[in-house]
């Protein structure tokens, strides 16, 4: 019952930012990049709903095109973990083996790295762009993503119905796609779901180090980090997007919360 | 007692292949930045011969695996290099920058702690009642606030509208003890906040589990206050989840440091690695990343060697 409500909490929390962020693709009212120097700090209400910026652009309109920023780049991030990870996982889980082995020295020195450690590193090489965002973060999240595949299949490996299957002249592919992978989609949908929220901070924070998407995109982050600097003549710049980034992980929080109480059932009331 | 070394020493063992694993990737990390670092570093109007001889410094014009053993060589004396912006060495520049953040991470860590486990039972013991909701939902929020967020609008509050606290800047403890406590009151709470959220939530979740089992009812039946089956019977075993959890929680702080560090302008490591990567100083940021790589493989291998002291099951496996 709490776990129903928990989660349609969080969807619908999703759902507005996720709305927020399509309306963005094909209108905003007004230029989120035009600046307009007679408009500078503008205080929220008026024709600039939420207020303008220190170049006078105005707030909300570029809260809306942050989303979809956001948005793009956790959907794209979690994606490529995910398969990766699930990739990985079934063969590492499946085969097991020196494949088994060398993938799991290689995911534990990849996770010695605390998570935005290494997309910081990566970024190094790849530059603060959009693309090297994605593939940097999509890196440092795979391995958790492989290691509950892995866990999932393993367990799964010894029981009956995978011998069943074997046994009635099934191929290994089609025993892994038809009976290891269905069971696999309940903790990977979990943990895709907590990942979400923590490409949404890390990315958010990698733009507020002035790391991440370049200016003048707006992101949530990015906006954080300039209302830094004037936020004792505009506090409104500060507040709003730490709103907006707040909303979505409290979002993201209570769908997985949601999430999990559905697919286990034992820890309902936790 | 013989299970309990066997584990230690295995936990020990397994440390190995991960830190040379890691020593290698944040080698050919910096290695596979396009362009000639000798170029990078000294700009596009560099002599032919200051580029030769920053080459020949950086070993660069050896091969690339002999380029990585010296280089190992090196960080396993304790030689990281120097820094290409100012010229102090690197080892020195982490030790200095590592004390800030460790004090304000520790002190940080500790409060949560202290703060989240009696919530946490406290939560769990009143499940699903009032109590119980009001620290979830408390819980739950802070777990949403993002560390850098949370930081600017407690500058903004107690920073600038009511001018108790000083808003940038820190100075060391060694120079003025006050002065330093003043600073840093505003980084540790915002961390203490953030991580007590998701802190909390473990330990309910855990104690909850704990609570259910036969060997707490019988604890009950055999007529113990109701004080001393929480104290004794349940805190041990609930917290062993949590106390995993601590590591997971250093090491997202590590990395996560960064942040804070530049909402309150404090010269610690996340900062040190920030302004690095913004002047391309190579050295730093591979000492940057091998140094935090290494202290969150050891933090978790003491997690990991503390944790028969929760859970004594964990030696036989």
């Amino acid at each position: 019952m709490k776990g129903r409500l928990n989660f349609l909490i969080g969807a619908a929390l999703l759902l507005v930012i996720l709305v927020m962020a399509l309306t963005a693709t094909v209108w905003t009212p007004f230029d989120p990049l035009a600046l307009d120097l007679r408009a500078r700090f503008l205080p929220p209400g008026g024709a600039h709903l939420l207020g303008t910026d220190e170049f006078g652009r105005d707030v909300l309109s570029r809260l809306m095109s942050g989303a979809t920023q956001s948005l793009t780049v956790a959907a794209f991030t979690v994606g490529f973990a995910t398969l990766f990870g699930t990739l990985l996982g079934l063969f590492s889980g499946y085969v097991g083996g020196t494949l088994d082995r060398i993938l799991m020295v290689i995911s534990d020195a990849v996770l010695a790295f605390p998570g935005t450690l290494l997309a910081l590193a990566l970024l190094v090489v790849m530059g603060p762009n959009v693309y090297g965002i994605v593939l940097a973060l999509g890196i440092a999240y795979t391995p958790s993503m492989l290691r509950i595949v892995r866990g999932t299949v393993m367990s799964l490996r010894e029981r009956e119905f995978i011998e069943a299957s074997h046994v009635i002249g099934n191929s290994e592919w089609a025993t892994m796609l038809r009976h290891v992978l269905p069971n696999c989609i309940a903790p990977i949908t979990v943990l895709a779901t907590s990942m979400f929220g923590w490409v949404i901070l890390a990315e958010s924070g990698l733009s507020f180090l002035g790391l991440g998407v370049p200016p003048p995109q707006p992101t949530w982050g990015n906006m954080l980090s300039t209302a830094r600097d004037h936020i004792d003549r505009a506090v409104w710049l500060g507040i709003f997007p730490g709103l907006c980034i707040s909303a979505t992980l409290l979002g993201v929080i209570l769908l997985g919360d949601g999430l999990r109480d559905r697919f286990d059932p034992r820890t309902e009331n936790t | 007692m013989k299970s309990l070394i066997a584990y230690i020493f295995r936990r020990l063992l397994w440390t190995l292949p991960t830190l040379l694993l890691v020593a290698i990737m944040v080698f050919f990390l910096v290695r596979l930045v396009p362009g000639d670092p000798a170029q990078l570093i000294l700009g596009d109007q560099a002599s032919v011969e200051d580029l030769a001889a920053l080459r020949a410094r950086l070993g660069l014009d050896h091969s690339i695996p002999a380029q990585f053993l010296t280089w190992l060589g090196d960080v396993l004396q304790g030689d990281l290099g120097y820094s290409i912006t100012n010229g102090q060495p690197v080892a020195q520049l982490l030790l200095d920058r590592f004390q800030v953040s460790a004090v304000i991470v520790l002190t940080a860590v500790t409060l949560a702690i202290l703060i989240a486990v009696p919530l946490g039972m406290l939560a769990a013991w009143k499940q699903n009642r009032a109590t119980d909701l009001t620290v979830v939902v408390l819980a739950t929020l802070l777990m949403s606030v993002p560390s850098f967020w949370l930081g600017l609008m407690f500058l903004l509050t107690f920073g600038l509208t009511l001018g108790w606290l000083p808003v940038v800047g820190f100075v060391p403890f060694s120079t003025d003890f006050g002065a330093a406590l003043a600073y840093v009151v505003m980084p540790v709470a915002t961390l203490t906040l953030v991580e007590m959220g998701v802190l909390t939530r473990m330990m309910r979740a855990s104690a909850i589990e704990v609570l259910r089992l036969e060997y707490v009812t019988h604890a009950r039946a055999k007529g113990l206050s109701e004080r001393r089956v929480l104290l004794r019977h349940v805190l041990p075993n609930a917290f062993a989840p949590t106390w995993t959890m601590i590591g997971l929680v250093l090491g997202g702080l590590l990395g996560g440091i960064a942040v804070l560090e530049t909402v309150f302008t404090i010269p610690g490591l996340g900062r040190l690695m920030v302004e690095s990567i913004f002047q391309r100083d190579y050295p730093v940021i591979q000492g940057c990343l091998l140094f935090t790589a290494v202290i969150y493989v050891i933090v978790n291998l003491i997690v990991d060697l503390c944790y028969p002291l929760f859970d004594p099951r964990v030696t036989a496996r």
